[in-house]
C-alpha cells in the first residue's frame, strides 16, 4: 500500500497523522470544558502550531492521548475515538457523543503529502472546531457546574456505540485522502437525552461541600506529583520544567511551516537538513504548490518518539468508566486532588477547572465560588449562609439569662445605692433647684 | 473553470439577522483564511498561524467559531449591517439575498481593467419574520440556533469535499489570489454582495451594492 511513497513522504505522513490525532482531541476536549475558546492570529510563524492554526495544547490531554495511542497511530481498523459523557451530582452517567478517527482503504496516490495532505488536515481541523459548537454536548457543557460535569475517555481501536442510546445521529466532519488510506473524522451523538428531562436539576446545595484548597498544601503533599500546587494556569509546553508529563514536549517539535513556489520544471535538492526533493509534477487539483518541506533536525524527544511509532503494542484501551462520588465528598476531592493537574482560567478567578484524573479516568470539574463565600480556606457555601441568615444568634443584652442576673445585682446593690443618695441629698435638691 | 455556486437559506427574526449572517459568513471565512504567507528565497514561503475565537449570539442560542482577526471581524460586520439596514427598510416581511464570493483576479493588458474570475459563490437567502409574543420569540431563538447548525453542517460538508482551490501563487502573484490587506491572516479574495426583494417576491430595486476588496479602477 505505501508503493511509490518515499521514506521521508512516509515520515512525514507519519507525522502529520499522529500530530493531527493529537490536536483532534485538544479541539474536542477544549469545545467541552464549559468555556469559551479564544487563541490569538499570528502572522509570523512560530514553529510549533501545527496546521497553521493556535490550538493550545493541554498537557494533560496530550498525555492521556498519547497513552491511548500507545505509539500507534490511527490507521486501517484502529480507530482513535474520544468519548464525551455526562455524569450527574447524583452519579448517574450517560454518553453523550463519540468523535472517531478512522482511516479507510481508499488511498489517494497522486496527492503530495507535504502541501496538500497538511493543507487539507488544516482546513478538517477548522471544520471540527466548527461542529464541536453544533453538536448537542456542546450546549450542555456551557451549562456544566453544580448539577453535573462533562467528562472524556480516549480510546482506540473498534468504534463502541451502543452507549448513545437508540436512534443516535452521526455527522460526518470530513475526509482527507492520503496515499496510504482515507483519513475520515465523524461524530455520532445522542438524540435521546429523555434521561436528563426525568431527572431533577433543581439548585441545591453542592453535593460534594467543595473545598477550593487549590492553592494550599493537601495533607499528603509526599504523594502528589511535580506539578500538583503550583500555579493554576494553564502553561504551553514550552514554559514546562519537564514535569511528570514532559513526554508532550515533543507535541511541540517544529512542524512543516515552509512551503515552495518553486515552477514545476525545476528540481530543487533541499541542501539544508531535513529537505526533501521537490516533485516537479503538477498535482491534478487545486494547489500545485511545490514543496520544500524544512524540517527541524530531529530532537532526542521527537527521535524517540519516531520510534515508538513503529512499535506495536496494545493499543486498545478499554477501561470503563468509574463512579466518582464516594460517601464522603471532602475526601473524594482530596482523592482527586491528589493526581491533580490543574490550571485557572486566567481572566476569571470566579471559575476554577480542576483537571482531575481518577481511576484512569479524567474529569473536568467546574467550581465556582459562591456568593457571600468567606475570603479563608473553607469558604461557606450559599446554603450554610442563608440557614445562619435565617436564624441569628440572639444579642447579649437581650438575654433572659443575663437580664436576669443584672437584676438580682441591682437589688443587692440597692440599700448601699440608697445610702450614698440620702447622704448627698442637699446636693441632688440644689440641683433640682436649679433646673426649675 | 466553472464557478461552485452553493445557497442556505435561513428564516429569522429582523434582531437575528445580524447574527445569523456573521455565523455563517464567518464560518465559511473560517475554513478560506489562512495566516500570512511570507516569502523567503530560494521560491518558498512560511504561513502564519491562525487564531479562533468563540462568539455567542445574544439573539440566537448558537455560538460559532471564527478567525481571531478583529479587522476581518470589522469588515464582515459591516458589510452585514448594510445588508440589515436594507432589509429592514425594505418592509416588514422582506426578503433578500447576501453572497460571498471568492475570485481570483486574472492580469488584463493595459488599458483592460483585471478580470475577476470567481471560484466560488455563497449566497445566503434570508426570510425575515414577525412574531407575535415573547414565548414564540423564545421559541424561534432555539429553532434558529438548529437551523444555523445544520447550516455550519452543509457548510462543513461542502468545504470538505476539496474541490477546486486556486493555485498557491508566487509572491508576485499573491494579491491575484489572497486579500493580503489585513495584518493578521489572509483570506481568500472575496466579496460580498446583497440584493432586497420584497414579501411580493418582486424585485424593488436591484440594490446591488458591492463592497469591492480591491479596487479596480483604471
Amino acid at each position: 500500500m505505501d508503493s511509490g511513497l518515499s521514506p521521508q513522504d512516509k515520515k512525514d505522513l507519519d507525522k502529520f497523522i499522529k500530530f493531527f490525532a493529537l490536536k483532534t482531541v485538544q479541539v474536542i476536549v477544549q469545545a467541552r470544558l464549559g468555556e469559551k475558546i479564544c487563541t490569538r492570529s499570528s502572522s509570523s510563524p512560530t514553529g510549533s502550531d501545527w496546521f497553521n492554526l493556535a490550538i493550545k495544547d493541554i498537557p494533560e490531554v496530550t498525555h492521556e492521548a498519547k497513552k491511548a495511542l500507545a505509539g500507534q497511530l490511527p490507521g486501517i481498523g484502529r480507530s482513535m475515538c474520544v468519548e464525551i459523557s455526562l455524569k450527574t451530582s447524583e452519579g448517574d452517567s450517560m454518553e453523550l457523543e463519540t468523535w472517531c478517527l478512522e482511516m479507510n482503504e481508499k488511498c489517494d496516490k497522486d496527492i503530495k503529502v507535504s502541501y496538500t495532505v497538511y493543507n487539507r488536515l488544516s482546513v478538517l481541523l477548522k471544520s471540527l472546531l466548527a461542529i464541536t459548537r453544533v453538536t448537542p454536548a456542546y450546549k450542555l457543557s456551557r451549562k456544566q457546574g453544580h448539577d453535573y460535569v462533562i467528562l472524556y475517555r480516549i480510546y482506540f481501536g473498534e468504534v463502541q456505540l451502543s452507549g448513545l442510546g437508540e436512534g443516535f445521529q452521526t455527522v460526518r466532519v470530513g475526509v482527507v485522502g492520503t496515499p496510504v488510506g482515507t483519513v475520515t473524522l465523524s461524530c455520532a451523538y445522542r438524540t435521546n437525552l429523555a434521561f436528563m428531562s426525568n431527572r431533577q436539576f433543581e439548585r441545591s446545595a453542592p453535593i460534594m461541600g467543595i473545598i477550593v484548597d487549590h492553592f494550599v498544601d493537601p495533607p499528603c503533599s509526599s504523594q502528589r506529583p511535580a506539578n500538583m500546587g503550583q500555579p493554576c494556569n494553564y502553561r504551553a509546553p514550552d514554559e514546562e520544567d519537564g514535569g511528570p508529563f514532559a513526554g508532550v514536549q515533543d507535541s511541540q517539535e517544529v512542524c512543516t511551516t515552509s512551503f515552495s513556489t518553486s515552477p514545476p520544471s525545476q528540481m530543487l535538492h533541499a541542501g539544508k537538513e531535513g529537505g526533501v526533493v521537490l516533485v516537479p509534477a503538477q498535482p491534478p487539483h487545486g494547489a500545485d504548490a511545490h514543496l520544500t518541506a524544512e524540517h527541524a533536525p530531529n530532537t532526542p524527544g521527537s527521535s524517540g518518539d519516531d520510534d515508538g511509532l513503529s512499535q506495536s503494542g496494545e493499543g486498545r484501551r478499554d477501561e470503563g468508566r468509574r463512579s466518582v462520588s464516594p460517601s464522603d465528598p471532602v475526601e473524594s476531592l482530596n482523592a482527586f486532588t491528589r493526581k491533580i493537574g490543574a490550571f485557572v482560567n486566567k481572566p476569571s478567578t470566579q471559575v476554577k477547572r480542576i483537571f482531575c484524573k481518577c481511576l484512569n479516568n479524567i474529569s473536568l470539574i467546574c467550581l465556582q465560588r459562591p456568593a457571600f463565600s468567606k475570603d479563608d480556606l473553607l469558604p461557606m457555601d450559599l446554603g450554610t449562609f442563608y440557614r445562619e441568615f435565617q436564624n441569628p444568634p440572639q444579642l447579649a443584652s437581650l438575654s433572659l439569662h443575663i437580664s436576669s442576673q443584672s437584676m438580682a445585682d441591682d437589688l443587692d446593690s440597692l440599700p448601699e445605692k440608697l445610702a450614698v443618695y440620702e447622704k448627698n441629698i442637699d446636693e441632688f435638691d440644689a440641683f433640682v433647684d436649679m433646673l426649675q | 473553470m466553472n464557478c461552485r455556486s452553493e445557497v442556505l437559506e435561513v428564516t429569522v427574526e429582523a434582531r437575528q439577522v445580524e447574527e445569523a449572517m456573521l455565523a455563517l459568513l464567518h464560518t465559511i471565512l473560517l475554513h478560506r483564511s489562512t495566516g500570512k504567507f511570507h516569502y523567503k528565497k530560494e521560491g518558498t514561503y512560511s504561513i502564519g498561524t491562525v487564531g479562533t475565537l468563540d462568539f455567542d449570539c445574544d439573539f440566537i442560542d448558537f455560538t460559532f467559531v471564527r478567525v481571531s482577526s478583529e479587522e476581518l471581524d470589522r469588515v464582515i460586520r459591516k458589510a452585514v449591517s448594510e445588508f440589515k439596514d436594507a432589509l429592514g427598510n425594505s418592509g416588514s416581511d422582506g426578503m433578500g439575498q447576501i453572497s460571498l464570493e471568492f475570485y481570483q483576479k486574472k492580469k488584463s493588458r493595459w488599458p483592460f481593467s483585471d478580470e475577476c474570475i470567481p471560484w466560488e459563490v455563497w449566497s445566503i437567502k434570508v426570510n425575515v419574520v414577525n412574531l407575535a409574543n415573547e414565548q414564540e420569540r423564545q421559541i424561534c431563538r432555539e429553532k434558529v440556533g438548529e437551523k444555523l447548525g445544520e447550516k455550519v453542517i452543509n457548510v462543513v460538508e461542502v468545504i470538505n469535499r476539496h474541490e477546486y482551490l486556486p493555485k498557491m501563487p508566487t509572491q508576485s502573484e499573491v494579491d491575484n489570489v489572497f486579500d493580503t490587506s489585513l495584518k493578521d491572516v489572509q483570506p481568500y479574495l472575496y466579496k460580498i454582495t446583497f440584493q432586497i426583494t420584497d414579501s411580493l417576491g418582486t424585485s424593488v430595486s436591484t440594490t446591488m451594492r458591492r463592497l469591492i476588496k480591491d479596487t479596480l479602477a483604471l
